[in-house]
């Protein structure tokens, strides 16, 4: 584990700011360039880079595969109540005019909170594939980051 | 003719791009190839749409309250959510690969082929 | 020419040489790198080309998930690709060369939209509505429908709410088709290739009754 001393310090400095930034994206979508699936996705490259310097388990004990579950189908659920809400309110499917004092109020209120559901969905979605796929990894006996190690041995000659 | 060059530029990388990843899906029996020739075709449609998009003298669509020329940003919406939804879309293939390869042992297509026809 | 179309058309060969280079090696691992390469290049010209946001998903998805993606399948995997054959690749040559000179000639039809033209069809039909509805435009006094100024933002959940919601839809979707092709317990299969594939299919599937 020697060897990758560089990575983990330097790994222990940039995470929190990937996720800050990807916080930032999130709820700054509306002014500057960002929104839902940005920052879904900066969000699980976080994770992702984590799980990847400090190994699968830790990153399971951080973030755990039945919360990323819950989470996928919960953006998801987000975003169609927030239809179900202003039809509630007396408007349409997806109108968000209702939900605020003024039309371009409620829109924003809207657009904030459908996007923070894009974003759950998009980040856990994500954490969700790569947890998939690490995890089959790690059932053949071999640990995410070593490709090289296993390169010779597991060339089929057909 | 410089002008017919420069108009039509971005259209001609788009199509050399499509064609690139449509000769690797054809000729490539890896599976993996094969999905990452799609990747290429998919992001030439990405360009093309972007391109469609763009006004001279354009600025990023985020309005500050003066009056300026902005690019379109219809083709911006459908492309952003087209890159989230193409590397979902993308991991399933992968997934599919992979299970082939546990099946199979072998992810080259023409193998895969011959081994059904004994099977 | 400006600059902005210099660079433009740089970044754009450099995409096509990309593109070539990955077609041509047959090692994987080389393949994913230059993919990496190719999506970062996609993310500048899209800056280039004004489109902010679109080149920050790109960049994040490109450069990020999809390289850690190819990488955990390339080791779950084979690390080299074969050649196609002789024949089959000459026939995906005369394809696409046919292909590509029809849609080159296309092009030249002198009704197609030049390059960054204002006056195109797809800068006239819907998008000033979109602007104009945004955020008051200098002296215009109308009344605003969205308060805010990304106008991508406002369009993709607003304007185009369903839209986007299908999206959704489907990259949860996509999560959970993963999640149970990939998720559930490996069977004992962990052997060399070439074994006869079909008797082993029933152990599987026997193994897969006890879980």
């Amino acid at each position: 584990m020697d060897h990758h001393f560089v990575i983990r310090v330097v790994g222990k400095l940039l995470i929190p700011l990937v996720l800050l930034f990807a916080l930032y994206v999130q709820f700054h979508g509306d002014y500057g360039p960002g929104g839902g699936f940005q920052a879904g996705v900066i969000f699980a490259a976080g994770f992702i880079l984590y799980g990847l310097i400090y190994g699968l388990d830790t990153l399971r004990r951080v973030f755990p595969p039945w919360l990323v579950r819950l989470l996928v189908a919960f953006g998801v659920l987000i975003y169609a109540g927030t239809g179900i809400a202003s039809m509630i309110l007396g408007s349409k499917y997806l109108d968000y005019s209702v939900l605020g004092p003024t039309a371009a109020k409620g829109q924003h209120y809207g657009i904030l909170i459908v996007e923070f559901g894009v974003g759950m969905t998009v980040a856990s979605a994500m954490v969700l594939i790569f947890y998939s796929f690490a995890g089959r990894g790690r059932q053949t006996g071999e640990d995410f980051g070593e490709i090289d190690s296993e390169d010779r041995r597991d060339r089929p000659d057909g | 003719m410089v002008d017919l060059i420069l108009g039509l530029y971005n259209y001609w990388i788009v199509i050399a791009l499509m064609m690139a990843g449509l000769y690797i899906v054809i000729s490539r029996q890896n599976l993996i190839k094969k999905l990452i020739g799609l990747n290429i075709f998919q992001t030439s449609v990405f360009v093309l749409y972007i391109s469609i998009g763009k006004v001279f003298g354009g600025t990023a669509p985020i309005l500050d309250g003066t009056d300026r020329i902005y690019s379109n940003p219809l083709p911006h919406v459908l492309i952003l959510t087209a890159i989230v939804v193409g590397v979902a879309t993308a991991a399933l293939g992968l997934a599919l690969v992979v299970r082939i390869k546990e099946e199979y042992g072998t992810i080259e297509e023409d193998d895969i082929n011959q081994m059904d026809d004994e099977s | 020419m400006t600059v902005e179309e210099i660079i433009n058309i740089v970044l754009l060969t450099m995409l096509a040489l990309t593109a070539v280079g990955i077609a041509r090696l047959r090692n994987l691992f080389a393949v994913t790198m230059l993919s990496g390469i190719y999506s970062l290049l996609s993310a500048s010209i899209f800056v280039v080309l004004d489109a902010v946001d679109v080149a920050f998903t790109e960049a994040a998805v490109g450069a990020g998930i999809t390289t850690v993606l190819l990488l955990g399948t390339l080791m779950l995997t084979d690390r080299e690709a074969r050649d196609g054959s002789r024949a089959n690749r000459a026939g995906a040559m005369i394809v696409v060369v046919a292909l590509g000179g029809a849609l080159f000639y296309a092009t030249l039809d002198p009704m197609m939209p030049r390059f960054g033209d204002p006056r195109t069809p797809a800068q006239t039909h819907v998008a000033p509505q979109y602007l104009k509805d945004t955020v008051p435009q200098g002296s215009s006094k109308e009344p605003v429908k969205v308060g805010i100024p990304n106008v991508v933002t406002t369009v993709l959940a607003s304007y185009r709410g369903y839209d986007t919601l299908g999206e959704t839809v489907v990259i949860f979707t996509a999560g959970i088709a993963v999640l149970l092709l990939l998720g559930q317990r490996r069977r004992r299969r962990r052997d060399t290739p070439g074994q006869n594939p079909s008797g082993n299919k029933d152990a599987d599937r026997a193994a897969g009754a006890e879980d």
